[in-house]
């Protein structure tokens, strides 16, 4: 569904991603990991529009979209929940929603809202109150709602465990293995390799912006030097 | 006595908040200040004193003319002055603030040369008619004065609280970025908001026009220091705190003409608003912490 071939981005003369090769297969979970720094903002940020690559290409769905604007993906179907979530703190909870389906026509929007409230009950008792005011965990129910109502065919998530209780993080697993299941297509970076390589159908591990390694998420689990580098085994 | 003078600080107070208004919107979602927004306004009140005053016109043909030219003149700096200096590396962050410098400097040589300098009678076709009601006095141009502004309040207002663009400016003014990841033309928001803020300049051009019967090209300037205290007063980025800062600013403004002496009427209203910003630093609707701007 989605191809990035050979995606180089640099900031000024710093380049954060050296030349990346992936693919995401349509209703797959595949995984990005990586330590600080590895370059995984970086390439989701120019997958989604917001950074303009030095070099390489990114295809959805067969059509070339390295050079769209956020707003042309979102209208494409690629919806990005960025690091750190990004609600608008200023705006309601429900505005927030509603600021999801900012692209849709249809006459489904307000029945889609309710959905989303429903499954997210604390949205609901919040509607009212500022984004801001919500807690971390519940921040990152209303960015993924939010995403979820632009109808996206492919969901790209930065860090969605980021900063949250570990009782949350499970809550935010178990409902990307579901949105995935009702047949969303999902681009996951993670740092909580465990987690994510668990949830994933497929993983790719960046270092300092290169793809050092790749397969099927069940293998790198049980892979010795995954172990040893990300899953807590002995460190150098 | 007090109840016409009354009418007259909201009349007044209520052209300083739309010319406030047009500050705050585009300072929310562009981060700066349009030092350009004072001439854009005396444009306003030029053109309606032509069509008015020369050329003999209903009032509405006033509005109208001057809507559609500080519209014309608000694309024109976006496109000009202001997107080109935009997400530029090596720019600095006062460019565009010095570009609007330059296009306010080059709109009042022009105002110069195209309308003359000097006072200039704004003739109001209904300028007479008054009513009074027990011992108060009020004109209709101050009804109208009202009226428009009320509206134009009220309708931004709404505008911005109930419709989808609304909501995309609104989520444009909190993070470019976010609004471009849900799917807001950011490009057309910030021109569509350059553009109302001037049209609502020119708009109260016209308003100043009627109020004060003649104009000139220093009003551009007056104008826009008041405007600029109004939203440092109110909160910059705030629209409730340009509509109350408005209003306090012609009250005061109008009871120290009234009550104390006509010397001290912008030195009074000006010293309210340095008491006020040193007991709450962020004015009036401010937020405390910059948290939202990156
Ligand atoms: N705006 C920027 N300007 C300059 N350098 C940047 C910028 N953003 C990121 N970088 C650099 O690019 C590299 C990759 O950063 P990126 O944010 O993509 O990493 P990341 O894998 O997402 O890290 P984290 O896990 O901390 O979120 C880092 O070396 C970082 O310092
Ligand atoms: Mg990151």
């Amino acid at each position: 569904m989605l191809e990035v071939r050979g995606l180089e981005t640099a900031y000024g003369s710093i380049r954060a991603i050296k030349g990346i090769d992936l693919a995401v297969p349509e209703g797959r979970i595949v995984c990005i990991i990586g330590a600080n720094g590895a370059g995984k903002t970086t390439l989701l940020k120019t997958i989604s529009g917001l950074l303009r690559p030095a070099a390489g290409t990114v295809t959805f769905l067969g059509e070339d979209i390295t050079a769209l604007s956020p707003a042309q993906l979102v209208r494409r179907g690629i919806v990005l929940v960025p690091e750190g979530r990004a609600i608008l703190s200023r705006m309601t909870v429900l505005e927030n929603l509603e600021m999801g389906a900012y692209q849709r026509r249809d006459g489904r929007v307000r029945e889609d809202i309710e959905a989303t409230m429903e499954r997210f009950p604390v949205l609901k008792e919040r509607r009212n109150l500022a984004g801001g005011s919500l807690s971390g965990g519940e921040q990152q129910m209303l960015a993924i709602g939010r995403a979820l109502l632009a109808k996206p065919n492919l969901l790209l998530l930065d860090e969605p465990s980021l900063g949250l209780a570990p009782l949350i993080v499970s809550r935010v697993f178990r409902i990307i293995r579901e949105i995935n299941r009702e047949g969303m297509t999902v681009l996951l970076v993670e740092q909580n390799v465990r987690q994510a390589l668990k949830v994933s159908d497929y993983a790719y591990v960046l270092e300092t912006g290169k793809i050092v390694h790749e397969g099927p998420s069940p293998e790198l689990l049980d892979d010795p030097k995954i172990k040893e580098s990300y899953l807590g085994g002995r460190r150098p | 006595m007090f109840a016409e003078q009354l009418i007259n600080g909201i009349t007044l107070g209520s052209i300083y908040a739309i010319v406030a208004l047009g500050y705050t919107l585009v300072f929310g979602v562009l981060d700066i200040i349009n030092m350009a927004h004072g001439e854009i306004f005396m444009f306003g009140a030029f053109i309606g004193m032509v069509i008015v005053t020369k050329m003999n016109a209903p009032l509405a043909a006033a509005f109208a003319g001057a809507v559609l030219v500080t519209a014309a003149l608000g694309y024109l700096l976006e496109r000009v002055a202001l997107r080109p200096l935009r997400g530029r590396t090596g720019v600095s962050h006062l460019a565009p603030l010095i570009s609007t410098i330059g296009v306010s400097i080059l709109l009042e040589n022009l105002a110069h040369h195209i309308f003359g300098a000097g006072n200039q009678l704004f003739e109001t076709p209904f300028a007479e008619i008054r009513f009074t009601i027990g011992s108060t006095t009020v004109y209709l141009v101050q009804v109208v004065i009202l009226a428009v502004s009320v509206v134009l309040m009220g309708g931004l207002s709404l505008w911005l609280a109930r419709t989808r663009s609304g909501k995309g400016l609104r989520a444009t003014a909190e993070s470019l970025e976010t609004a471009e990841l849900l799917g807001v033309d950011t490009k057309r928001i910030i021109t569509a908001t350059v553009v109302i803020a001037s049209a609502m300049g020119g708009i109260a051009g016209v308003l100043v026009g009627m109020a004060f019967n003649y104009i000139n090209n220093q009003i551009g300037l007056s104008m826009g220091l008041k405007g600029l205290a109004i939203i440092i007063f109110g909160g910059m980025g705030s629209v409730a705190g340009a509509m109350a800062g408005g209003l306090i600013l012609g009250l005061s403004e109008t009871f120290v003409v009234a009550y104390g002496s006509s010397g001290y009427r912008d030195a009074i209203a000006f010293l309210t608003i340095i008491v006020v910003l040193l007991l709450r630093p962020q004015g009036l609707f401010g937020r405390a912490a910059p948290e939202a701007r990156r």
